[in-house]
């Protein structure tokens, strides 16, 4: 049960934040993930962040992979 | 490679482009020389696997093998039998995760104990199992939890809600399992040859990597942290690969975008402030140490297993392939039941149950 899904922090109240997943808004608990702001984005699982997504890590991941397709 | 659905989703589109993903599979086809084996050990890659049609994209000689991450699959039986013994009492709401509802137990399911009138709930977050206690305070809510790593500080989250809010009619019936004790064992078993593992991204997220580090150390394998998305598993593989033609063996991070060396240091104390670890027996498989979970001290009494209840002796269907499935060690193409007797209406063994189940994932995939 390895589910995650990504989702975009609107709203935070305590500890729970309101995010956006795929349009659909949704609470949950920033129990174990409390150090963040309205804008950044948190990996879900069964109601909880369990972590920060991190869009620097992201991109320098495509760009890292694009680079590497150019190359062949 | 097909469509990949049409959803707009940041961090989830950009990781299916397809124009990558043929230049990834051609770095593969270029850089592997030699026939291996990688084990992917979560439930949730063979799933993605299996979607994203991967097998059919590699070379012939990289085979792909499916692991025991599957935490519904490896619930022992017993632990079934004694959520069901318990919902027979009077007074008791069992709630547990969707999943776990079909599993064959020995001779009876959730849902067929649900369906002769006991009061079993499918709940989708641990929150919703305190909920539920507050909502019937003179009942005995029992959750049957189950899961790895990801799962469980969520559940310490509920169990150290339970205090805080003084909720003293939820308890655990904790069924949760560590995933680096499973690998540990398959290589010792050293019954499959795996070159290199293809280590779950979520887990991890919550773990780190030096759980893993014996992998490489001990075992000389190298194995890369993993995503979820068709160029997340690529490039996880094509990491694999190059260390194996390099000849090395280290624990690399893929899934950057989540997954950090120190992992979740919130999440991991909250485990650590509920339970320590203690051996678990896999379903299928059998008793692996350290793989499990026991209450502390001073959380025993959020414990279900401290409830006096019969429990019938566990018993398996003798054909089921379940455990060497989970094992790498077949598939459920060489199982007997598959198809014939076994499929997801009449699941004999919990890995048709399962989404990530192996043999439901190749059931659901096949012609």
């Amino acid at each position: 049960m390895c589910l995650g899904i990504p989702g975009k922090v609107v709203e935070i109240e305590k500890n729970v934040a309101r995010v956006d997943v795929g349009g659909i808004l949704r609470d949950i608990s920033i129990d174990l993930c409390p150090d963040v702001s309205i804008g950044e984005y948190v990996l879900i699982h069964t109601g909880f962040a369990i972590q920060k997504v991190d869009e620097e890590e992201a991109k320098e991941t495509l760009d890292l992979l694009r680079k590497m397709v150019e190359a062949i | 490679m097909g469509g990949f659905g049409r959803r707009d989703m940041k961090f989830i589109d950009e990781f299916r482009n397809k124009e990558i993903a043929e230049g990834l599979i051609q770095r593969i086809q270029k850089t592997s020389t030699r026939p291996i084996q990688l084990m992917e050990v979560c439930g949730t890659h063979t799933v993605s696997i299996f979607r994203y049609g991967i097998r059919g994209l590699l070379p012939q000689h990289i085979r792909l093998l499916s692991g025991p991450g599957c935490p519904v699959c490896v619930t022992p039986n017993n632990d079934i039998d004694l959520a069901i013994a318990l919902s027979r009492q009077k007074d008791v709401i069992i709630v547990t995760f969707g999943d776990m509802m079909k599993v064959p137990g020995s001779t009876s399911s959730l849902q067929k104990e649900k369906a002769e009138g006991r009061d079993i709930r499918i709940i989708y977050s641990s929150l919703d199992a305190l909920n539920i206690a507050k909502e019937h305070l003179e009942k005995r809510v029992i959750f049957f939890a189950i899961g790895f790593e990801t799962t469980s500080p969520t559940i310490a989250v509920a169990i150290l809600r339970t205090r805080e809010e003084k909720t003293q009619n939820l308890f655990f019936l904790n069924s949760q399992k560590q995933i680096p004790p499973a690998i540990r064992a398959l290589l010792r078993s050293n019954q499959l040859k795996i070159d290199g593992f293809i280590l779950p991204g979520h887990v991890s997220t919550i773990i780190g990597i030096k759980p893993y580090q014996f992998i490489a150390k001990e075992f000389g394998r190298p194995a890369v942290v993993t995503g979820f998305e068709p160029l997340d598993i690529l490039q996880g593989i094509w990491m694999l690969i190059k260390q194996i033609e390099e000849n090395r063996a280290a624990i690399e991070i893929q899934y950057r975008r989540v997954v950090h060396e120190e992992g979740n240091p919130i999440a991991l104390s909250k485990i650590d402030e509920i339970f320590e670890k203690d051996e678990a027996f896999w379903r299928g498989i059998g008793m692996i140490p350290d793989s499990g979970y026991r209450f502390k001290e001073s959380f025993k009494e959020r414990d279900a297993r401290n409830f006096d209840v019969e429990v019938e002796p566990p018993k398996e269907h003798p054909e089921c392939l379940c455990g060497e499935v989970l094992q790498g060690i077949k598939t459920p193409l060489e199982c007997r039941l598959f198809k014939v007797l076994c499929h997801p209406e009449n699941p004999i063994g919990p890995c048709m149950v399962s989404i990530e189940g192996t043999c439901h994932t190749y059931f659901k995939f096949s012609d």
